[in-house]
């Protein structure tokens, strides 16, 4: 395992302030992050090096918590502690704000659009998860507010294929959301972790969802429809989520974010104990009782906290990172067999 | 904390303040590499105010040197403060004050760890749980009225 996580690249984004979120466009040429200082940045690749394209000011009043790019890659929407979710059109390099979200009454933490582009979802320390949708003119109009959590609601995420919404919270536990009947519902709750819930990512097919904890664990879950032969009990007609695999003893403290690549299954982890680590599953474990080994470790991959790790979606292996010290790292990740 | 409201716990029992530190040669030489220890950081939070008395942390027995630890290697700090009651409404602020301040006076390589003395307030857990979510007390210090008062508690008395 040695070596097999070497770093490309480490870029001060944003100095004297925290950087807490990266994301990768979906033709994985662009990087956003977003920090403490209210601002986002663009990076992009020149040669060798990572240079800052574009900084987007004056569209929040405070920290910039976490980005998202739209499954076209022509919009970037940001959550922000000022209550509000910008939505941003890009032009060439530039980036210009056209609609801000209001609604939350406090701290937006999260923001995701779903795969068809038309649906996004933010969250909030009000507790709530949002669901808006956007039509052809470009107009949002919220669609449903969903106050299934009671506490903070830390992440949000969409399945890779379906219009199915994850979120994870303060109080714990995931909640699965589907819509019915014109409104978004919470379908299951996953309960098991013992403290907040601070990210959750679904694999490539969609069919599992890795969370990660401030109790110093990772979850796997998976579905199981009803019927099915592992006789795992479905209530009616809606599937059921089960945690088949708890990774503990490897964290030594709070797990702030987990990606899971869709090209390589490889499940990357931010801590704040600085280091990040990558896990790989077991070709042979039972799929549902599965092994996951950890592949790689670097123990100072940052000066402080691990914020955000994030799996370019077009480049197997190239992973980038964020810390509280403000920087951005850029990783090489090499599986040894 | 305003003036005119009932306090909460009217008749705090007042400890006695610990002298000054005693410097030893090597601590006054400049060369010599000193690592943070528990006096040190005792030192940074026992003058911290207190929302509701005129009297600090270390006069209220709300902090004590032996609920300091600090591991200069690992760079890491854990601070365990004691509410004067177990309904306190305050506790919250003081944790906050406390971690502020090592916050501000540590090197950021410190992971700072401010927990309630286990067994000594009715809501501990949440109150641990409120201090230990930095983006919730990233979220806080955004707030000025909330910064004044915590600023307040760590404006240095003599």
């Amino acid at each position: 395992m040695k070596d097999s996580l070497k770093l490309v690249s480490k870029i001060t984004a944003h100095p004297d302030s925290r950087c807490w979120f990266v994301a990768w466009n979906p033709k994985g040429t662009l990087l956003a992050s977003s920090g403490g200082d209210r601002s986002i940045r663009i990076w992009g690749r020149e040669g060798d090096s990572w240079v800052c394209k574009s900084v987007l000011e004056e569209g929040h009043q405070r920290t910039v918590r976490k980005v998202a790019w739209s499954p076209c890659g022509n919009y970037l929407a940001s959550a922000s502690f000022d209550a509000t979710t910008c939505i941003w059109r890009k032009k060439q390099d530039d980036f210009e704000c056209v609609t801000t979200l209001e609604g939350h009454e406090n701290e937006v933490k999260c923001v995701a659009w779903a795969p068809s582009g038309n649906l996004l979802a933010t969250c909030s320390r009000d507790k709530s998860v949002w669901v808006w949708e956007v039509d052809e003119e470009d107009e949002y109009e919220c669609v449903s507010v969903v106050n299934s959590h009671t506490q903070d609601v830390k992440h949000v995420v969409w399945h890779p294929n379906q219009e199915i919404l994850a979120s994870a919270s303060y109080d714990n536990s995931v909640k699965l959301y589907k819509e019915d009947d014109d409104d978004w519902v919470c379908r299951d709750t996953l309960e098991g972790h013992e403290s907040t819930v601070w990210s959750v990512d679904f694999d490539k097919s969609g069919q599992r969802l890795a969370s990660c904890s401030d109790d110093k664990t990772v979850k796997i879950w998976r579905e199981y429809e009803p019927g099915n032969e592992q006789g795992v009990v479905c209530n009616g007609t809606a599937p059921t989520w089960k945690c088949i695999c708890t990774l503990s003893g490897f964290h030594s403290r709070s797990i702030y974010d987990i990606s899971w690549c869709h090209l390589s299954g490889a499940m990357a982890t931010a801590c704040g104990d600085d280091a990040i680590r990558v896990f790989e599953e077991d070709t042979t474990s039972d799929p549902h009782q599965p092994t996951f080994s950890l592949a790689a470790h670097v123990p100072k991959a940052h000066d402080q906290d691990v914020n955000c790790v994030s799996w370019n979606p077009k480049e197997v292996g190239l992973l980038a990172s964020c810390s509280d010290d403000g920087d951005i790292g850029i990783w090489s990740y090499q599986p040894q067999h | 904390m305003g003036g005119g409201t009932r306090l909460e716990n009217a008749n705090p029992l007042i400890f006695q303040r610990s002298g000054e530190r005693q410097l030893t040669t090597e601590e006054e030489d400049e060369e010599f590499a000193d690592p943070i220890d528990d006096r040190e950081i005792f030192d940074l939070i026992r003058t911290i105010n207190d929302p509701e008395h005129p009297l600090s942390l270390e006069e209220l027995n709300v902090v004590e040197q032996v609920r300091v630890r600090v591991n200069d290697n690992d760079s890491t700090v854990s601070v365990e403060f004691t509410p004067t009651i177990p309904h306190c409404s305050m506790a919250t602020l003081i944790g906050l004050s406390i971690k502020v301040k090592l916050l501000r006076s540590l090197p950021e390589r410190f992971k700072i760890d401010v927990h309630i003395t286990p067994g000594t307030h009715a809501s501990e857990q949440a109150v641990n749980k409120q201090l230990g979510d930095k983006e919730r007390v990233a979220a806080a210090l955004e707030n000025s009225h909330l910064l004044e008062v915590v600023n307040q508690c760590l404006s240095g008395r003599s």
